[in-house]
């Protein structure tokens, strides 16, 4: 209860002088800002000073999202959010790198909590103030799905985003229903007949929140960022129950450079294992076509967490990922007709 | 105003004069009707400004809770039993954030094997969760505290846990006398939170604390549970001052004995069965038996000197509770011997009441005269336990596990 930290409104700590330097990310090859990551006058949601690890693709996809929202709301926003290394690294007494107000209550109880606050604001007469939940995959879609589909099915006034890195990270590396087949986690190591993470049915929360029927739901990539701030905003226009998942790349947990982060997440991208679309109240709108310029096996092969995919023996592994691709591109239709 | 009422229905009629802006629910007997009726206030408009939420669980409905309070609206839910377990990790976090949430607890027991019948073990299943726990004796005092609690979360920042016997309170059609709506409003101040989720000046809640802060994190609970001692006996004295009833409070004790000639045993209670135990009691005195009892209206924080100075210059204190430890025992007992450390007074352990036995007026005075000498080696008594079932179940027992051994 006295671990609360006060700090200053958003608006009123915005970026000067481009200390942190964002044209890195979303303008690399631009003169001006085409995004708001790239322009002076964005608020800074996730301060500088946090203890992600380096390169930490949920750290760049919190920011790039949260600091999108606050854009759209003029800084009237609350964030939620569960239990994870999003929290962890963001908030440790007596700091806290939040420029947002925000409150973390439990691993899988941040859709509930959110759907408080969003009722508490309605109840009060500010509906102005605008409700953003958030977690890791396992937070989102293993034990918080209960209160995630009764805030969907509830329509509550909440946008939900779910920074999926495809594992536990925070306890280290283990395995969540959205970690791929094959991939080691260290409650999947690579022995045995099958080594790796076994290859189940899949599941594939967007499609579980469409199924709610709510007004939006949408998938990005941290790849690409503009196409993730242009969901945020589109997000933020609709009143109801709203999901965002967006793929993250962990260097730590996947064993790759932290300089890769967005490479390795443009390769799932561009080899159709991570479809980018948009659906309203259940039915999909729209799709990112893709130009597959990349292939399943250098994706994989980026990734310590694949290794034994390329180990004589393994080979089946390597194509029933290569077959989640292409079934992905069939029924997304993922690639532009020439 | 009075009126012949359900007490479920009686609490739910007391929560909405007290304004809750955000009532969250899930299902379960007992406590049910309680959420019910509350969910009709708010569709009739007799409940203004309040929003209803059905949730998907008891964990969603402690959680919303969490979220509503922590964005500053009066905040309100009600549970048992096996719903209270299901929320127990948002019960831990509610009070360690300091949200002044007030929750009825429909006293039941908790299963394995599945009861809906009352006793305490579910409010012992979260006595250590750091909030506050309030016992009711009838439906009259459930109204009256409920509306002590939100005062007394609010002016704390602690959240508050009311307890009231299942089926023996909740199902109770009796009497009560409803306040009116401008008593309570005296009574009971805006809600102004202490901190809240509020964009012109933001907050972040729920830090991660190592080991550096979090003993002193801990501490701090602590001292606003002795704070809630002091004002718990104050607010109960400005509540008698306007509706004109004893409610609330720390400890009760029910009979005035003579300054320098107390009683020599002193029975202590919490919640509904002081009701009978008083009948019985009335009578012994009547008899010329120096007999006492004293209800703990206040479980935590635990009201040590109260209880102390309400059960001085007795022989003999006899625990008589509705909860047990397998493995150890009376759960209360242990609490109120430690308060009596020193005192000299002999303190006994009865368990009673368990998973909706009835503790009738035999039972207690059976209690008086000395229970079953069988169940003393275990350091308590139980209250009419059925020897012949327990005799043929041991043996069976027996003959299983030692050959396993
Ligand atoms: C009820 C409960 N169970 C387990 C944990 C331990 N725990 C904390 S964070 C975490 C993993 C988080 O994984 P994810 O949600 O995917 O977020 P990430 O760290 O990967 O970003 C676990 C298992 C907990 N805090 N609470
Ligand atoms: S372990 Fe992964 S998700 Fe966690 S901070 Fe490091 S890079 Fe980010
Ligand atoms: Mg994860």
């Amino acid at each position: 209860m006295q671990s609360q930290i006060l700090h200053f409104p958003a608006k009123e700590a915005m970026i000067i002088g481009q200390q942190t330097g964002d044209r890195t990310i979303s303008n690399r090859l631009a003169d001006t800002a085409d995004s708001l990551q790239g322009a002076a006058e964005r608020s800074n949601a996730l301060d500088s000073g946090h203890r992600a690890c380096q390169g930490c693709g949920e750290a760049l996809g919190a920011r790039h999202a949260i600091d999108t929202a606050l854009d759209t709301t003029d800084g009237e926003l609350v964030v939620v959010n569960a239990t994870g290394c999003l929290e962890v690294f963001s908030t440790p007494y007596p700091q806290s790198a939040w420029r947002t107000p925000w409150i973390h209550s439990l691993f899988g109880n941040a859709a509930a909590v959110a759907s408080g606050v969003a009722q508490s604001f309605r109840i009060q007469g500010k509906e102005n103030v605008r409700v953003i939940a958030q977690g890791g995959d396992g937070g989102t879609t293993d034990i918080g799905m209960g209160c995630l589909s009764g805030m969907f099915e509830r329509n509550e006034d909440v946008l939900y985003i779910c920074y999926n890195n495809e594992a536990y990270m925070n306890t280290g590396v283990q395995r969540s229903s959205q970690t791929p087949g094959a991939a080691r986690t260290a409650t999947t190591m690579p022995v045995g007949e099958h080594p790796g993470n076994r290859f189940g049915t899949g599941k594939s929360v967007p499609k579980i929140a469409m199924a709610h029927g709510i007004p939006y739901v949408a998938t990005a990539n941290i790849a690409n960022p503009r196409d993730l701030e242009a969901k945020v905003r589109k997000a933020m226009s609709i009143r109801g129950a709203r999901y965002i998942e967006v793929f993250v790349p962990c260097p730590l947990g996947w064993g790759t450079a932290s300089c890769d982060t967005i490479k390795v997440a443009r390769q799932a991208l561009n080899c159709g294992l991570t479809p980018l679309y948009e659906a309203e109240y259940g039915e999909i709108t729209a799709v990112n076509k893709i130009a597959p310029s990349e292939t399943v096996g250098a994706y994989l092969k980026s990734q310590r967490r694949f290794a034994h995919v390329f180990k004589r023996g393994n080979e089946h592994q390597l194509e029933a990922i290569q077959a989640i691709a292409d079934a992905n591109i069939r029924a997304f239709d993922l690639v532009e007709s020439k | 105003m009075l009126k012949q009422i359900d007490g479920s229905y009686a609490v739910g009629e007391a929560v909405a004069l007290c304004r809750p802006q955000v009532v969250s629910c899930y299902p379960i007997t007992p406590q049910t009707h309680i959420v019910e009726s509350l969910g009709k206030l708010v569709k009739s408009g007799e409940l203004a400004d309040c929003s209803f939420m059905n949730m998907e669980s008891e964990f969603g409905a402690m959680s919303a809770c969490i979220g509503s309070s922590a964005a500053g609206s009066r905040t309100y839910t009600a549970t048992s039993s096996q719903g209270m377990l299901f929320m127990s990790e948002a019960v831990y976090n509610a009070s360690g954030m300091g949200l002044p949430i007030v929750m009825t607890v429909g006293n039941r027991a908790v299963g394995s094997p599945i009861n809906i019948w009352n006793d305490h073990s579910d409010a012992m299943s979260v006595r250590d969760a750091g909030w506050i726990q309030l016992f009711v004796e009838n439906n009259q005092q459930a109204i009256d505290v409920h509306i002590q609690a939100f005062r007394l979360a609010e002016s704390l920042g602690l959240p508050v846990m009311v307890n009231m016997d299942g089926f023996i309170l909740t199902h109770a059609y009796v009497r009560v006398d409803m306040p009116e709506q401008e008593q309570v409003d005296k009574f009971l101040p805006v809600f102004k939170p202490f901190q809240k989720l509020d964009p012109q000046s933001p907050i972040t809640m729920g830090a991660l604390v190592g080991p550096e802060a979090f003993t002193e994190v801990r501490m701090l609970a602590h001292s606003r549970m002795e704070r809630a001692l002091e004002l718990i006996p104050a607010q109960a004295e400005e509540f008698a001052n306007i509706f004109g009833r004893n409610a609330g409070g720390l400890v009760q004790k029910h009979y005035d004995d003579e300054t320098g000639v107390e009683a020599e045993t002193v029975l202590v209670t919490m919640g509904s069965v002081i009701g009978t135990a008083k009948e019985v009691i009335t009578e012994m005195r009547e008899m010329g038996e120096s007999v006492n009892a004293v209800t703990l209206r206040t479980y935590r924080p635990f009201p040590a000197q109260a209880l102390r100075e309400a059960v001085i210059g007795a022989k003999r204190v006899v625990v008589l509770e509705k909860s047990f430890t397998p493995g150890m025992g009376g759960i209360v007992y242990q609490d109120v011997l430690a308060a009596l450390n020193g005192t000299g007074i002999e303190v006994q352990s009865v368990i009673a009441g368990l998973g909706g036995r009835p503790v009738t007026r035999k039972s207690i005075r059976t209690l008086f005269a000395g229970c079953d000498e069988r169940s003393n080696g275990h350091g308590f008594e139980v209250l009419d336990l059925d020897n012949t079932t327990m005799d043929r179940e041991l043996a069976r027992e027996a003959s299983v596990l030692d050959r396993i051994i």
